[in-house]
């Protein structure tokens, strides 16, 4: 068979690159202007080559605040998956219960972000919130505003509250498009209910989860309302994640060349990830 | 390997029916033969697929008993009856292979690997497997996903019944009567009962020795192809099977006497013959009706050529009578008159077929 080459639906993708480029490409080229130049103020600028990328590569600032933000989003992806997971599998599937929990699951999604910061930070003080109050009358020293660890501690505890629902949802989604055939010829083969969830449940949520993973790995790495209300990146810098670094490079200290090429290592990075992430669990997928 | 009974069987999914309508199966006094094939045949919502999942256990009767053999079985779960089911949407576990596939019914019971092996082989070699056992199971084709839901079935020694639930419907047809033939032969090789459910009559007339006709949740009529060709317990059967169905016109009875829009008629069940105050009916296959000199006087109203005959639909009143006639033959111009072969012909009342000791 030949195919008819015509290149005029070339037009009919013009609109989609034109709302394309407003959205996304400009801006991002403003991101690229300023990461390649130098000034002084005075709206003047100079040619700087990629000195900004090579100090921001060899910054021990940006390495310290790179790992932080690694450790939170696989310690959150680490919790978040498999609890939402657990959560979806015991949620019934049928009956009055069903909307019940659905509800109360979207309950935590549909609040503000920098609301949830600022829920957590009054409910954890140690001095008049009733978590911080409740742990301290265990007998646990415990304040999030001055000990690292405890800071940690909270700022994982709101992430996995208020979107572990998000995993729980889509895997509940994945979860009741089975078939009931496939549970019945589980239970005429005689499987355990390990085997229905490791041949069945599992492979059939992969999909939705792949989706779940990647949602939740890039929402975390940009995190930057809730943690900024709860902790502002501190003690000291010890919950500085990327995002709440970038502002303070950019915004702060106004050094519009280093964190503009921050800004473009950040999102390399999370360009890079995502991909590894998408091509490790679909790579089963073909064959 | 046993024979199936079922007793008294009864099925509503209301928890407390009162209607008629709130059962599935009203009432089944059904015994499957050890090593029978069978099929289930009737419309959409007849009932087939409750009776189906009552056999396999995925389903308990809201009364009545399940009987393997000798063996109430109504309260044992799927896994401990010894059936294999084959559902309409093949099923198969993505993740593994064709070969673990098979194997995993045989793995979950605990067989060893090397028995394993063997079967699995040798199943493998009779669904025609054996090239795609090292393949994802997920790559192949419906019709061969269905083969691996057959196969899962045969794996295991101790089945006592294999079911099928519609399970050509998302086939190729080109492929259809490939893997029908392939379960019939199937079938005489390993001798396990099959149940066979469907709505097409291809499908079960040509799979089964015994058709099992159902409608409204009962049975209606149990017998082999013949049977339900030639002597239709009921007039549904007498048009759901056949291409064009049974001719189905109101008569009067009066005392012996079938009298058919003033013409008298002679049937074949005339001893059992009641006027009585049920609805009167007699029925009878377009083969069964030829033009004559004198019967039944009709205008002929169309004639559809199907190949190596003709169907011809006549009017008679206001009644429609179709019936089939050799392609060479003349269809008469006017003046056409009805004969009705005496012993295909029948009386119904309500709808049941009048003889004795009849199930109504």
């Amino acid at each position: 068979m030949n195919k008819t080459i015509n290149q005029k639906a070339w037009f009919f993708v013009l609109p989609v690159i034109a709302l394309v480029a407003f959205n996304a490409i400009i801006p991002l080229m403003t991101v690229v202007n300023y990461s390649v130049q130098e000034t002084f103020g005075d709206n003047t600028f100079f040619w700087a080559g990629v000195i900004w990328f090579e100090d921001i590569l060899h910054s021990e600032r940006f390495h310290d605040s790179l790992m932080r933000q690694l450790t939170f989003t696989f310690t959150i992806l680490l919790i978040e998956i498999p609890l939402g997971v657990i959560i979806a599998l015991a949620m019934p599937r049928k009956g009055f219960w069903v909307p019940v929990c659905l509800i109360l699951m979207s309950l935590p999604l549909l609040i503000p972000w920098n609301v949830v910061g600022a829920m957590w930070n009054i409910f954890a003080l140690p001095d008049i919130g009733m978590l911080g109050r409740m742990i301290n009358s265990l007998g646990i020293d415990y304040n999030f505003t001055r000990q690292i660890g405890d800071a940690w501690f909270t700022l994982i505890l709101m992430d996995v509250w208020h979107w572990t629902s998000l995993v729980v949802l889509l895997a509940y989604a994945g979860l009741v498009s089975i078939p009931d055939a496939y549970y019945q010829a589980a239970k005429i083969d005689g499987a355990g209910s390990w085997a229905i969830f490791r041949f069945i449940q599992l492979p059939k949520m992969k999909r939705v989860l792949t989706i779940a993973v990647l949602l939740r790995f890039m929402d975390s790495f940009n995190i930057y309302t809730e943690p900024f209300v709860l902790t502002g990146g501190g003690p000291g810098n010890s919950t500085t994640l990327l995002s709440i670094d970038l502002v303070k490079i950019a915004l702060g200290q106004f050094d519009l060349g280093p964190a503009a090429a921050m800004s473009l290592i950040y999102f390399l990075v999370i360009l890079l990830l995502s991909w590894v992430f998408y091509t490790l669990m679909m790579r089963d997928e073909e064959q | 390997m046993a024979k199936i009974t079922l007793q008294d069987l009864r099925h509503s999914y209301t928890d407390k029916p009162t209607a008629d309508d709130d059962w599935a199966l009203k009432q089944l006094d059904v015994e499957w033969k050890d090593g029978g094939a069978y099929a289930l045949l009737g419309p959409s919502g007849c009932g087939k697929t409750t009776l189906l999942n009552i056999i396999s256990g995925l389903l308990t009767p809201s009364h009545g008993k399940v009987l393997f053999g000798e063996d109430d079985v109504t309260h044992l779960p799927p896994d401990q009856r010894h059936i294999a089911q084959v559902f309409q949407f093949p099923v198969i576990y993505d993740t593994m292979t064709v070969y673990d596939n098979l194997a995993f019914p045989l793995r979950n019971r605990g067989v060893d690997e090397s028995r394993v092996k063997q079967r699995v082989t040798e199943i493998a070699e009779m669904t025609e497997l054996t090239p795609m056992l090292n393949r994802r199971a997920s790559g192949l084709t419906a019709d061969g996903k269905q083969k691996i839901s057959l196969g899962r079935g045969l794996v295991r020694e101790d089945v006592n019944v294999i079911m099928f639930d519609e399970p050509l419907t998302v086939i190729d047809p080109h492929l259809k009567s490939q893997l029908r033939s392939k379960l019939k032969e199937l079938h005489q090789r390993v001798n396990t009962t099959m149940i066979y459910v469907t709505h097409d009559q291809t499908e079960a007339l040509t799979f089964a020795d015994q058709v099992v006709v159902m409608n409204f949740g009962q049975v209606v009529q149990i017998g082999t192809p013949e049977d339900l060709f030639e002597r239709p317990q009921h007039t549904f059967v007498g048009n759901f099977i056949g291409s064009p169905g049974m001719n189905i016109l109101p008569c009067d009875v009066d005392g012996q006497n079938v009298v058919v829009g003033g013409v008298k008629v002679e049937v074949a069940n005339k001893g059992f013959v009641k006027g009585d105050t049920r609805k009167q009916e007699i029925g009878l296959r377009p083969e069964f009706i030829h033009f004559g000199d004198q019967g039944i006087p009709v205008s002929v109203e169309r004639v559809s050529d199907a190949g190596r005959f003709k169907i011809v639909e006549t009017r008679f009143q206001n009644h429609t009578i179709k019936l089939l006639i050799d392609d060479g033959e003349n269809v008469p111009a006017d003046n056409a008159h009805l004969t009705f072969t005496e012993d295909r012909t029948y009386v119904y009342g309500d709808g049941w077929l009048m003889e004795g000791g009849q199930a109504s």
